[in-house]
């Protein structure tokens, strides 16, 4: 139902997009993880024809940016964006009410106000609401128009837990009734639950691939030692010992990818002793999509 | 799916409530000029000194000759019914006339409630009684009137509907707009279907419903403080106002088409409007700047506003004499409009 070829988006002497392909099939809902800069916002602010691609083309049901089919696109689409200010002095159901009439057809304001839980905050002005209600209504109104696409921009940053719960839920159920849905998400927590599928971004390139159980997968298991040895050793040396699958360093830490914690860790554990190497920092856990980014680029997602 | 939405009923719903929301906002639109009004009206109960002008009415050579050279006056030759507009637009202080032979009786007309009508009568009858016969004085005679609408705050009143007008169309579009960039709400506006017209032209809805109160405000002052009152029809009044106020909302709109930032916006609408505060007569008749440049500033969308605004309140002029002023205006605005269609920038 949407494609991107080639697209690349440069600014002056910056390139943010550097010819990324995406292919979306109905039903599903695709992640773009990256961390902070990796070029997620500007690769799906080119899907919903807001930035100009400097090369490539974004196809949406079957139409391009741009080739006269422009308003026929919006009216399929829904948009959440990073940080968007909507107005401050109208209550929520103006706004609501507002953006529906861009439609020309879609849910009624009482739907979307149902949906979104923001019944009993309909009268009050949206520069009173709370972080979570304002993310609300943002889903809300990109939700009026009934899309059959929706593009959410980080939709949970800044939000607490249980604000973010409830973002997961609305979007959750707007799939249920056939939704499809592309977001970008520096969350690995979230891009693991909501995603079908993973595209891993970093420098303005996909770098990764897949179901986030292919992507936690290519790590070749499903739990995490990970250590800091007080000296500097060489991870490689590390892989050596059995049980150990794979070897990564995320700044001063190593990170080796086991079968199973329980086997695994007395031989690494001799294995330093033996070697004299002192530990300042020793824990495990389950694999995450983190961990898959950090095999790809020796940084963690939320690294600076 | 029962209801019904209108975009640009919505859209301009919106801007109305978030206008009327902001304590801000309405002190600007409707406070500022007030005080201006009240203010300037004060302080300027009558013209400010100023040499007397005086106007003779052609067949009186003599009179021309007399007077041309005394310091202190300046001097027009008009026929009687130009100069007898003059007087009453307050373009000149004092008409005179008299037959064609030297020392005939000398008619004054003025209007005895203006400080400079009264003053050009006695400084001109003593150039008069000096230069020509000084043994034997000349015959005088006094036509007093009092002209409606030719006191200074009759001028005033509409120069300041004017001023209010441009100032309120101009910020009350371009200030927000620019904002709403800032903000990203354009670009939220951008992803969706609306129309771009329809956002448009809820801007210079939503300014029309104010212009309408505005009005009222500045001309039911003008009324009950000075007793300055609209000669012509009010509805001929709402029309030029509407007219004007669309026509600034436009180039509001032209100067919030691409600017970034809210400094930036100042600054060019400050550049666009103080030359026109100076030039399009507002406190002054631009008729005492030179002559050749007096067509370009008729040109100006403020001069327009403010020409058409005194012939309906001061001479009751109708519409359809105003043909130049409400063709320059709709110029301005049709044009403006037109190119901020298209070069809007939505982020």
């Amino acid at each position: 139902m949407a494609r991107c070829v080639g697209l690349v988006k440069r600014y002056d002497d910056v390139v943010a997009v550097d010819g990324v392909d995406l292919q979306l099939t109905r039903g599903e809902c695709l992640g773009l993880l990256g961390p902070n800069g990796a070029g997620k916002t500007t690769t799906v602010e080119m899907m919903e024809g807001l930035t100009l691609p400097t090369s490539g083309h974004v196809e949406l049901f079957g139409m391009r940016w741009g080739e006269g089919h422009d308003d026929a696109i919006r009216a399929r689409i829904g948009v959440a964006l990073q940080e968007t200010v909507l107005a401050d002095k109208l209550t929520v159901e103006e706004v609501i009410r507002m953006f529906r009439s861009f439609y020309p057809s879609g849910r009624t304001v009482e739907e979307v106000l149902d949906l979104m839980q923001l019944q009993p905050k309909r009268r009050a002005r949206y520069h009173k609401l709370s972080g979570g209600q304002k993310q609300r209504v943002a889903l809300g109104v990109a939700l009026v128009g009934a899309p059959d696409l929706l593009f959410l921009d980080e939709p949970t940053t800044g939000l607490d837990p249980q604000a973010r719960m409830s973002v997961w839920d609305i979007v959750a159920r707007y799939r249920e009734e056939g939704g499809t849905v592309v977001l970008t998400t520096h969350y690995m927590e979230e891009a693991a639950n909501m995603c079908d599928r993973i595209v891993v971004m970093d420098h303005g390139k996909a770098i990764a691939e897949g179901s986030p159980a292919e992507l936690i997968a290519t790590l070749g298991g499903r739990q995490l030692v990970e250590l800091e040895p007080a000296v500097e050793i060489d991870p490689a040396s590390l892989a050596e010992i059995a049980g150990v699958r794979q070897a990564s360093t995320r700044g001063r830490r190593i990170l080796l990818t086991v079968d199973d914690f329980a086997s695994a860790l007395p031989p690494i554990l001799a294995h330093l002793s033996e070697r004299g190497v002192g530990l300042a920092h020793l824990g495990t856990h389950e694999a995450t999509l983190d961990d898959v980014f950090v095999s790809l680029t020796g940084r963690g997602l939320r690294d600076e | 799916m029962s209801e019904r939405y209108s975009p640009l009923y919505e859209l301009t719903m919106a801007r109305l409530r978030e206008i009327l929301r902001e304590p801000g906002f309405v002190f600007w639109i409707f406070g500022f000029p007030v005080v201006m009004a009240i203010g300037l009206g004060i302080a300027f109960r009558d013209k400010p000194p100023d040499k007397p002008s005086v106007a003779v009415v052609e067949g009186a050579d003599w009179l021309v000759d007399a007077l041309d050279d005394a310091d202190g006056l300046q001097v027009k030759v008009l026929e009687a019914d130009a100069a007898r507009e003059a007087l009453r637009r307050a373009e000149v202080d004092l008409v005179v006339s008299a037959s064609a032979d030297a020392g005939s009786e000398v008619l004054y007309r003025y209007d005895e409630m203006r400080d400079g009508g009264r003053l050009a009568r006695y400084m001109t009858d003593a150039v008069l009684q000096w230069s020509e016969q000084p043994d034997r004085p000349i015959a005088t005679a006094d036509e007093l009137v009092t002209e409606k609408g030719s006191r200074y705050i009759d001028f005033l009143l509409p120069g300041l509907i004017g001023l209010n007008l441009m100032g309120s169309s101009m910020w009350g579009i371009g200030y927000t707009i620019v904002l709403a960039r800032k903000r990203r709400q354009l670009r939220r506006f951008a992803a969706t279907p609306m129309r771009r017209s329809h956002f448009m032209l809820s801007y210079l809805l939503s300014r029309l419903v104010f212009l309408v109160l505005e009005l009222a405000g500045l001309v039911g002052l003008g009324f009950l403080a000075f007793g300055v009152t609209v000669h012509g029809s009010v509805l001929a009044l709402l029309l030029v106002s509407v007219l004007g106020a669309a026509s600034f909302a436009a180039l509001g709109l032209l100067i919030a088409a691409r600017v970034q930032s809210v400094e930036a916006a100042n600054g060019w609408m400050n550049f666009i409007m103080m030359p026109m505060w100076i030039l399009s007569g507002t406190f002054f008749a631009y008729t005492k700047f030179p002559e050749v440049i007096q067509p370009l500033l008729r040109a100006l969308p403020l001069t327009a506003l403010i020409d058409a605004l005194r012939a309906i309140v001061n001479d009751g002029a109708a519409l359809t004499e105003l043909g130049l002023e409400l063709g320059v205006m709709t110029a301005w605005g049709v044009v403006a409009f037109a190119l901020a269609l298209r070069w809007f920038r939505w982020q």
